[in-house]
Order: C-alpha cells, then sequence, then structure tokens
C-alpha cells in the first residue's frame, strides 16, 4: 500500500543540501519577479483589466493572510479590516508626509525617491498592523472560544472611531491625493510574498503547531505546543499582511475613507476564506479572484450581491462545512482524503 | 450636576435595551454555547413589524394604549417566530458540528437579514422614522431634569420584560429544563428533558425580548434601517460578556453598566467616542476577570 514514504504536503521527504534549499527559497522570487516585471509592461496602464487585477491581489493577500489564523489555526477573527486600515492609514500618512517635506525642502529625504519611500511606508504600515494585532490578539487569545471573534469585530469599530475622530487621518473624509505608487508589480509582488509566507509557514514545524491547535487544543497543550503564543504569533503575521494589503489598497485607489473599512469587508474576506476552504491557500486564492471578478462581471446584480454571499455561507456550512477544497490544495483534489 | 443627573438617566435608559438584548444572547449561549450573531437582526425586523404595525393602525393620528400594546405584541410574535426560524433551519443542522462552523453559520444568517432586508422589496434602504407610539412629554422633573415619558415607557417595558423572564426561568418546570439543558445538555435529556424543544423554546423567548428592544430603540431613536441592530446587538454582546456569558443577571446588570458608561464618556466630552467605550470595556475585562462579572469559571473537559 504504501511504497511512497508517508510524508505530509509540502514537506521534503528526505534532507536537501543547503545551497539546493537556498535556491529553492529564492526560485519563486527568480521566476516571478522578472514575469511581474514583464507583466507590468504588457498591460496598458489606467485600463479597467488592470484595476481589476490590482483588486483581485489585494483580495488575495488579504484571504491568504486571513486564512493563517481562521484556517491554519482554526481560530476566528472577523476584523481583517480593521488591520488593513491600520496599514492603509499608516502607509499612506507617510508617503504623503514625504511628499510634503519633499516639497518643502525642494528634495527627498536622503536617497528616498519614489519607489523607495512606498516600499519603506508600507513595511511600516504592515509593521503597524502587526503591532496592532499583538495588542488584540494577547488578551482575547489566551482565552478559548469565540472571544477573539467578537474582540476583532470590535477592534475594527474602535479603529474606524478612531479615523473618524482624528484630523490628521481626515477625519470622515479620509486622505485623498495619495500619491498612485501601487502597480502591477509591487501588487504582485505582495502577493507572491503572501503566499509564500503562507504556504512555507504550513510546511514548516511551526505551521504543524498551528494545525494541531486547530484540530485539538487541549491535545496539542498536552504534546507541550504554547498554544497562546502560537495564536498570537498567528494573529501578528496575518495582521502584517493585511496592513499591506491595506497600504497596496490605498496606494492604488489614491483615496482613503473610514467608510472601506467596514464589517462588510471583513465579512467579505471571511466568505473567501471559507468558501475556499479553511486552511487551503490555493482555494482562498481561486475565492479570492472569483468573489472580486464575479461582481465586477454583473454589475447590474450588486444589488443582490451580499444576500447571496450569505445564503453561499449558510449552505456551505449545511452542506460541505470545510469549505470548497477543504484544508487540501487544489492539487491535492484527486488524493483520498487522509483520515482524520 | 444636572447635565451628569440627565446622562445618568439616559444611560440607564439606553442599558436597559442593551440588557434586553443581552438577555436573548446569554440565553442562547448559555444552552447553545453559541454568539448568535443574528440576534441583532431579529432586532431589526423585531423594530421594523412594530414600524409596520403602528402605521397601520395609525398610531400617530389616533395613539391609544391597546395599540402599543398590540405594536409590541405584534413584534415579539413575529421575532418569536423568526427565531424558530433560524433555529430549525440553520442552527439545529449544525448542533453535532464544530462549533465554528455553526459561528460561521450564524454570521451568514445575520448577514441574510440584513441584506435581504435592504432589498427594495423587503424593507428598503432609505431610512423609515417611527412615528410616535405615545406622546413625548417630561413627566416628571428631578433636580431640574425632566425625565421623558418615552423614556419612562422604555424603562418601564424593559423592566416589566425582564421580572417576566425571571419568573419563566426560575419559577416554572420549563425553566428548570431550560437550566438543566444550559447546565449539561446530555444529563438533562437522560432526565426526559426534551432537549430540542427547550432549545427552539429559548430561541423564542430571547427573540421575543429582541423584538420587544427593537420597537424600543425604534421609539427612542426614531429612525430604522436593515443595518440599525448591527451596532446596538454587538454592544449588547459585550454587555452581556461583562455581565458573564450564560448568566441572566449578568446580562442585566452589564447592559445597565455599558449604558451608564456610555453616557458618562459623552459627559466627560468624548462623545466621538461613544460607540468605542463598549469595546474598551471588552477588552479590559477579558484581560482583568475573562469570565465576566457573574460568570462562573467554565473548565474545558477532555
Amino acid at each position: 500500500m504504501s511504497e511512497a514514504p508517508l510524508h505530509l504536503a509540502g514537506v521534503p521527504a528526505a534532507p536537501v543540501p543547503a545551497s539546493r534549499a537556498a535556491l529553492r527559497s529564492a526560485l519563486p522570487f527568480l521566476i516571478g519577479v522578472p514575469l511581474l516585471l514583464v507583466a507590468d509592461l504588457l498591460v496598458p496602464a489606467g485600463s479597467y483589466t488592470l484595476r481589476v487585477l490590482y483588486d483581485v491581489g489585494v483580495a488575495i493577500i488579504l484571504a491568504v493572510s486571513l486564512n493563517i489564523v481562521n484556517g491554519f489555526t482554526g481560530q476566528f477573527s472577523i476584523g481583517h479590516a480593521g488591520f488593513m486600515a491600520v496599514g492603509a492609514y499608516g502607509a499612506a500618512y507617510l508617503t504623503l508626509a514625504h511628499r510634503s517635506w519633499a516639497l518643502a525642502h525642494g528634495h527627498s529625504i536622503g536617497a528616498f525617491e519614489g519607489q523607495a519611500v512606498f516600499t519603506l511606508a508600507l513595511l511600516s504600515g504592515g509593521a503597524m498592523a502587526a503591532l496592532a494585532g499583538a495588542l488584540v490578539g494577547i488578551p482575547s487569545l489566551r482565552l478559548k472560544g469565540d472571544y477573539l471573534a467578537i474582540v476583532t469585530l470590535g477592534f475594527g469599530e474602535i479603529i474606524r472611531v478612531i479615523i473618524e475622530q482624528t484630523e490628521a487621518l481626515g477625519a470622515q473624509t479620509g486622505l485623498t491625493d495619495i500619491p498612485p505608487y501601487a502597480n502591477l508589480f509591487w501588487i504582485y509582488f505582495w502577493v507572491l510574498v503572501t503566499v509564500l509566507v503562507a504556504r512555507r509557514l504550513q510546511a514548516s514545524s511551526h505551521g504543524r503547531a498551528l494545525l494541531a491547535i486547530r484540530e485539538d487544543e487541549i491535545a496539542a497543550e498536552a504534546m507541550g505546543v504554547d498554544t497562546t503564543a502560537y495564536k498570537v504569533r498567528a494573529f501578528v503575521i496575518a495582521a502584517f499582511f493585511a496592513g499591506i494589503a491595506g497600504g497596496l489598497f490605498g496606494h492604488h485607489l489614491t483615496t482613503l475613507g473610514p467608510r472601506s473599512f467596514t464589517f462588510v469587508k471583513s465579512f467579505e474576506v471571511v466568505v473567501m476564506v471559507v468558501l475556499g476552504g479553511l486552511g487551503s491557500i490555493s482555494g482562498s486564492i481561486l475565492a479570492a479572484m472569483v468573489l472580486t471578478v464575479l461582481p465586477e462581471a454583473l454589475r447590474s446584480f450588486d444589488r443582490y450581491r451580499m444576500s447571496l454571499y450569505a445564503l453561499l455561507l449558510i449552505s456551505l456550512m449545511l452542506t460541505r462545512p470545510s469549505g470548497l477544497f477543504g484544508s487540501r490544495e487544489i492539487w491535492q483534489l484527486r488524493r483520498p482524503r487522509r483520515a482524520p | 450636576m444636572t447635565e451628569l443627573l440627565s446622562d445618568l438617566i439616559n444611560g440607564l435608559s439606553l442599558g436597559a435595551l442593551y440588557a434586553l438584548i443581552a438577555l436573548g444572547y446569554t440565553m442562547v449561549y448559555g444552552v447553545l454555547r453559541l454568539i448568535n450573531f443574528a440576534h441583532a437582526d431579529v432586532m431589526m425586523v423585531g423594530a421594523f413589524t412594530g414600524y409596520y404595525t403602528a402605521r397601520a393602525l395609525h398610531v400617530s393620528r389616533s395613539p391609544a394604549i391597546w395599540k402599543v400594546v398590540v405594536v409590541f405584541a405584534a413584534a415579539m410574535a413575529a421575532c418569536a417566530l423568526l427565531g424558530l426560524i433560524v433555529e430549525r433551519a440553520a442552527y439545529r443542522p449544525l448542533r453535532k458540528s464544530p462549533r465554528l462552523n455553526a459561528l460561521i453559520t450564524a454570521i451568514g444568517v445575520s448577514l441574510l437579514l440584513e441584506n435581504g432586508g435592504q432589498l427594495p422589496f423587503v424593507f428598503g434602504t432609505d431610512i423609515k422614522s417611527m412615528p410616535d407610539l405615545i406622546a413625548g412629554a417630561p413627566l416628571a422633573s428631578l433636580a431640574g431634569v425632566s425625565i421623558d415619558s418615552i423614556q419612562v415607557l422604555g424603562f418601564a417595558t424593559a423592566f416589566a420584560l425582564m421580572v417576566v423572564l425571571n419568573l419563566v426561568v426560575f419559577h416554572t418546570r420549563i425553566g428548570v429544563a431550560m437550566r438543566a439543558v444550559s447546565h449539561n445538555p446530555e444529563v438533562a435529556s437522560l432526565m426526559g428533558v426534551g432537549v430540542d424543544g427547550i432549545i427552539a423554546f429559548t430561541f423564542m423567548l430571547g427573540s421575543a425580548l429582541a423584538g420587544g428592544a427593537g420597537v424600543l430603540y425604534a421609539m427612542a431613536f426614531t429612525s430604522l434601517d436593515p443595518v440599525m441592530g448591527l451596532l446596538p446587538g454587538l454592544k449588547a454582546f459585550v454587555a452581556a460578556v461583562l455581565g458573564g456569558i450564560g448568566s441572566i443577571k449578568g446580562a442585566m446588570v452589564g447592559g445597565l453598566v455599558l449604558g451608564v458608561s456610555e453616557y458618562l464618556v459623552v459627559f466627560l466630552g468624548y462623545s466621538g467616542y461613544k460607540d468605542a467605550v463598549a469595546f474598551a470595556l471588552l477588552i479590559l475585562m477579558l484581560l482583568v476577570k475573562p469570565t465576566g462579572l457573574f460568570g462562573r469559571p467554565m473548565t474545558e473537559k477532555v
């Protein structure tokens, strides 16, 4: 029956030499980056297709990062839009501040120009979101059960209220005239990073611990997994990428308002993750694509969109509770399910 | 001083509403260990039922006490029915599956009610304004602060409903059964309690309270729209957690505490942050005493 050694998806059966391992880590970038640069040149700027592609990219980052918490770890966060807002406002504030400084002094700070500023701002936005993730995660993840859901939901609200009350962030009207630094290259570069991090995480011993927590928290704890620490770490990683997604979102839309980051946004991401399958990265990617492109194709249908999402969510839970792909990836679909 | 007193009175009447909604959350959590996210939207449906009933009865043209009673009864009955349907269709099939699935379904039901309500042939997206059920007049005045009749009606109704609930839960056979199921469903069923029926009854009871709260909320804030339940619902849930989820006394106290603290923030001059208070309190509570004020510590069994 088992001539192939039993191994888990993505984990190499035998150790590989260090040089090959290093090459393997760099390979996705060696292939991906040139491809993205070419794609960036090919797709005409300002086109409708491009805008949809941007939205799809941001949605993929959001869905895959949320999957780390909701899918891998089995916790339930429904405040992803909150972290996205932190990253979006953080990054946009920094690029705007830099631009006004450059205008006032006639030159940029040091050697920083457009893309370098953007990268730094994006990373800082992500870091702020990660910090927010730690602040929210530490009290709520210590507890078992559904508290995380309600705390994350509440956190999203708090963030929105704070933004609406802060003049420096544009209060109700939001930030406008953000430099449009985000292009196809940057968005999909970060898609690549997010997917790779999620994939590597899933295959690492760290990821195994997360999966163990999802399967049975008490058993995981008995096996020596520090459940709270792992949950917080997963939560912080997810928040970081949500922040990155927010930064990209702000820099391609060029305006930000507190209304963009309501519950509805968080729920949309949750629907993507659940539809694709809790724990399936390729499932999340596919669901993010479909659920972003489909409403574009059915514009007149927009009124019914959220009701349909809701029905989809309910019927999915009643008939196929693990989502379309479960925790398997697309290429594993034909493989028989492992016994639980 | 006058200002503080009037904020306290406003806080208490809002708190009574939160308490009423929180009771529904806490009872359902007690028997099912499920955060019924749709509860807030059940309240919204109650408010709309009240609105349509009041319009059909021409309450604003010729107000009468019996009409007020009919409006409340209609809203509570409609919500009880809705609660029953939701439990049957969405939650019962998932009773044996992991709690995460039930939670996702609850969110789905909530989204469905909210967005279904926004469809043009249901409630529509435009904001409706609730007709006055009773003439809003200052009833009494306390140290220079006038107490409005709508506030009095709100507080009295909320209080009466809570007294009735207390009687049902602690002084009837079905209440004993409810508490038994909440304590341990398996053992309760071995003792001859029809667990399914009790859970359905709990949903109906909680939803009826939400329906009453919906009408009171619509009366106090006069405007109705399909997403009106979201924020009070969330806050009421916070109130339930503050008081200790699963505890009926806790939900009442938690609601009042939350309502008063919101208006204290207004009194201190931070009215912009009013909506954030609840969640700040929640996080604080989770850090200090995760089981809430009256919650029993729960031991997890393997």
